[in-house]
């Protein structure tokens, strides 16, 4: 029985009929078509699927996507504006932070979070912040330099 | 063989060129579609009407098939086809001799995870529903589980494809004169390795989805890294002409060998597709990841080597015996792997190996990421740390008194051309500060080296034939764009921005006006996929040859335009100049419409085969390669000796890749290989209970390092520019993955004074190497020591 399910997504509302027991990665990729979200694992482990919520990071394979109702969800596709990339997009591309591409959008999502609350981290809580996200292709040194490059271009750009 | 082999290239065109875009362009083309969410991996492809299927597997190591009833599966609303073993009775493998898998299995199964059944359902819930509904009745059999149960039980036959008991393949092969070798060795150093059983863990599962069209043209998707071995392996097992089957690989989300091979969910979809008439997919859970495996061969190694007082080789003898799992996989190769990739970047006057592989009732191993020899280099790293510390040598220098040398032949008959190890050990002995430290750090802190070579893609194909490797179509519009074609497989690797620097560099586009067509066995010319290490060599090679038909094309119908030759012009990112008057300039599409019409439509092609190469014996063609890259690795390590925790705190990674045609993709490949490795050295364990179940088959449980866990890593590019590499270019994807785990394993030495011999290094490995170290030094003591 599939039940209606009301989720903001990216700024947009969206009204879909799921399954109760769905996750909210399930109604973004199924119903959404918002297939930047990745399902690596499907159990909390890889950090693919990660999505920000109220400003938060959370793994959208372990959220109900009734649960996520009333909530603000932004995935991968809501990054950059018509003004242009997120510069973390940006700076991910220039430093070769993303190999095969899969994990990336998980890996934007945590660092988008952390670059909205710490403008200015260290590389160790670069680290911290990204701990949940496996990346399998660069060893993560590309991906912290993206990162610190993205915060200081951020920065500049919010004396 | 008829043909000559090793001939030495009699020059090397690539020397001295100066690039306007090679090494200068970071970017891929791909690039922003991945940072954006938009790039397209096999489980985001959705098809009118299509169809979820799952696998029912195995839960037992070794059972007969007596009986499947899908009766209660078919009749589940929503439940629209169940295939078993019989429907597709045809044996595949990726090797042409050693073909022993089945889509699923036919009699009987052989280990836990080993497909039975698949079933097409309307959606993933109805299929797992249905799963539950099929009802098998298993005759239970003894199952082997390790090598030695293999060899002492031949009489329980895992793999019907063994000739002799459960051997998978052995392989002896002997180089010089061993027993002089010994006899003349100041020391003999003889020592037991065992490496543990590592896996790939891609973050994306494997994917396929099947399509059977109205024309009988079967479109398989799937995301694999051979997409030209699956179309064969297809058409023969589904028994349909290779003219009616079409494979299309779209991005792939990690591999490193994981996905070389056909595996049972490609003929699934394929077969349920031709049954519904409906397109059908099939994505693996994690779970099922880990029993596709054909990870990291578990092996057992002893090492007798000896060398003269000034530390050289004078004879190395290897004994390797390792678990191959249930099926064959690419167990032909890895056995010859583990012995013929050794024998470079030192002299080895004398050299032995022997290796066998053994059939057990586990999910297959295979290529890894350094496929066969990052094993037996980690065995023999650490013993020639060992050789260097007995003879009161640097280990560095030992390393460079045993240098083989550039434009030469090792002792199994590989060719060697350009030779960039001596420069590796340079770089990383410099940026450690090698020399002020080692040795001298405190108790709990130590430094050690390792060194090693990987081949630039495999000489040979997998089955004997004499076309092309591989191969590029480039087709250029008259507005300035540009596609290339080309079979290989981009699975992170950065194919796509390698093609492009070279179609930029040769013919003067924009990055952004390139596409890349990769990977469709319709619309793309061969390439034979991403295994070996080849890609670079073989494509990279085959997109210079196309790129400068064009080239030719361009500049002369630029000097008609400009009334100057051809000789004159250059081109250059977005322009051809005239280098002797430069106000003469046309832009590229200008000179792409002056080409056209002078012409025609423009588009070239390119190829690229190998030149015979390998040892005039049986089984010298296996390790042969047009080039060969070399690394060398500095590790520092941090041992609590307490706890017994090792912490990589740094690795510096030097690898000649001949030419870096990207930088920053070279840096990440080297990067993610020294990762890769260190992750093998101190955590990671792909291990089975009593009933060879598989002990935690998720990224919980199989551990892989997070950001925290992964140490800093500097990576230091050598250019050796080889000869026949495109420009220079040889491999950088897997040979960095080497020397990271002996290196760690010497620094573990240089801190605490143990040598470890056992992969993983975890905590309990490494406090009881310290325990018995302590005992050691408590009884060598003399008792007055005591203070008594």
């Amino acid at each position: 029985m599939k039940v209606v399910c009301t989720l903001r997504v990216n700024g947009e509302p969206h009204e879909i009929a799921i399954p109760p027991h769905w996750t909210l990665l399930e109604a973004l990729r199924y119903e959404l078509g918002l297939t930047g979200s990745k399902q690596g694992c499907d159990k909390g482990d890889c950090g693919a699927c990660t999505v920000i919520v109220d400003g938060r990071p959370e793994l959208s394979c372990l959220t109900l996507a009734l649960g996520a109702e009333g909530r603000d969800v932004r995935t991968v596709e809501g990054l950059a504006t018509p003004q242009g990339l997120h510069p973390l997009q940006d700076c991910f591309d220039l430093n070769g932070a993303a190999q095969c591409g899969f994990c990336t959008p998980g890996i934007l999502m945590s660092a988008a979070a952390l670059l909205e609350h710490n403008p200015s981290p260290t590389r160790e809580e670069i680290k911290q912040a990204l701990a949940g996200n496996l990346c399998r292709c660069t060893g993560y040194t590309k991906i912290l330099d993206a990162v610190e490059q993205a915060a200081a271009r951020l920065r500049e750009a919010r004396p | 063989m008829s043909k000559k082999l090793n001939e030495m290239p009699v020059s090397n065109p690539n020397k001295g060129r100066t690039f306007k875009v090679v090494g200068r362009q970071p970017r891929k083309p791909e690039g922003l579609k991945k940072v954006s969410g938009e790039a397209l991996y096999t489980d985001d492809i959705v098809l009118p009407r299509m169809l979820h299927a799952k696998i029912l597997r195995s839960i037992h190591a070794h059972a007969r098939i007596r009986k499947i009833d899908a009766s209660k599966a078919l009749a589940l609303p929503g439940v629209h086809a169940v295939v078993t073993g019989n429907d597709m009775p045809i044996a595949y493998g990726i090797i042409p001799w050693t073909q022993d898998e089945y889509p699923l299995c036919t009699d009987k199964t052989r280990f836990v995870g080993d497909g039975v059944a698949a079933v097409a359902a309307v959606d993933e819930d109805t299929a797992n529903r249905a799963l539950e509904l099929i009802e098998v009745e298993y005759e239970v059999l003894p199952a082997v589980l390790s090598p030695e149960q293999a060899r002492e039980h031949p009489e329980i036959k895992v793999n019907e494809k063994a000739k002799d008991g459960n051997l998978s393949k052995h392989v002896f092969l002997e180089f010089g004169d061993m027993e002089g070798g010994f006899a003349r060795a100041d020391v003999v150093d003889e020592d037991h390795f065992y490496f543990e059983n590592t896996t790939h863990a891609p973050i994306e599962p494997h994917c396929a989805i099947g399509q059977y069209d109205r024309n009988g043209v079967l479109t398989v998707w799937s995301s694999t890294q051979v997409p030209h071995y699956l179309h064969r392996e297809l058409a023969r097992v589904l028994n349909l002409p290779q003219n009616r089957v079409r494979v299309i690989q779209p991005l792939v989300g990690g591999a490193f060998g994981g996905k070389s091979e056909p595996f049972d969910l490609e003929f699934c979809v394929a077969k349920l597709a031709m049954i519904t008439g409906r397109p059908v997919k099939i994505l693996y859970t994690r779970e099922e990841v880990f029993y596709s495996h054909r990870g990291r061969h578990p092996m057992e190694m002893t090492y007798r080597t000896g060398a003269t007082k000034d530390g050289k080789l004078t004879a190395i003898d290897a004994k390797i015996t390792f678990d191959g799992g249930a099926y064959s996989s690419f167990g032909l190769v890895t056995a010859y792997y583990s012995g013929q990739l050794l024998t470079a970047p030192y002299q080895m006057p004398a050299y032995r190996f022997d290796s066998s592989r053994w059939f057990t009732n586990k999910p297959a191993c295979g290529p890894k990421r350094g496929h066969g020899s990052v094993q037996p280099r980690f065995a023999f790293e650490v013993q020639l740390d060992k050789i260097a510390h007995r003879l009161n040598l640097d280990p560095i220098e030992l390393r460079r008194r045993n240098f083989i040398g550039e434009y030469t032949e090792t002792i199994n008959g590989l060719r060697i051309t350009s030779n960039g190890f001596l420069e590796c050990l340079d770089a990383v002995e410099k940026a450690s500060g090698w020399k002020e430290r080692r040795g001298k750090l405190p108790f709990g802190k130590g430094l050690g080296v390792a060194g090693s070579m990987y081949i630039s893609g495999t000489n040979y194909p997998i089955y004997p034939n004499e076309m092309p490797q591989s191969a590029v179509l480039v087709r250029l519009d008259r507005s300035g764009r540009a596609v290339i074609f080309c079979g290989a497989s981009e699975i992170g690797q950065g194919v796509n921005a390698m093609l492009a620097n070279i179609l930029c560099e040769e013919l003067g586009t924009a990055l952004a006006d390139v596409q890349v067509v990769s990977s469709d066995t319709d619309l793309t010319p061969i390439d034979l996929g991403a295994y070996s290490s080849r890609v670079t060599f073989m494509c990279g090679n085959a997109c210079i040859d196309a790129a400068r038909k064009l080239r030719k094309q361009i500049l002369e119908a630029c000097a008609e335009k400009l009334q100057t030759s051809p000789e004159d012009l250059d081109i250059l990112p977005g322009e051809v100049v005239c280098l002797k008057d430069t106000a003469k300039r046309l832009s590229t599409p200008e000179a792409f419409q002056l080409a056209e019409a002078k012409s025609g439509s423009l588009a070239a092609t390119g190829s690229f085969k190998t030149n015979p190469l390998g040892g005039d014996y049986r089984g010298g063609t296996i390790g042969a390669s047009p080039a060969y890259s070399f690394t060398a690795h500095v590790a520092e390590v941090t041992v609590d000796p307490g706890a017994g925790f090792v912490t990589v705190d740094r690795i510096w990674i030097a690898h000649d890749c001949g030419k870096a045609i990207n930088p920053i993709l070279v840096e990440g490949q080297m990067e993610g290989s020294a990762y890769m490795g260190c992750a093998e050295a101190i955590m990671e364990a792909q291990t089975y209970n009593s009933k060879g179940m598989h002990i935690g088959p998720s990224l919980l449980d199989y551990r892989i390092p997070t950001s925290l866990d992964t140490p800093e890593m500097q990576s230091l590019i050598i250019e050796s520019i080889d000869p026949e590499g495109p420009y220079g270019a040889k491999e950088a994807g897997e040979g960095p993955l080497h020397p990271s785990i002996p290196a760690v394993a010497n620094a573990i030495f240089d801190a605490v004074g143990v040598r470890l011999t056992r992969l993983p290094f975890t905590p309990a490995v490494v406090l009881k190497a310290l325990r018995e170290k302590e005992e050691r030094e408590r009884r060598a003591a003399p008792a007055a020591a005591g203070g008594q």
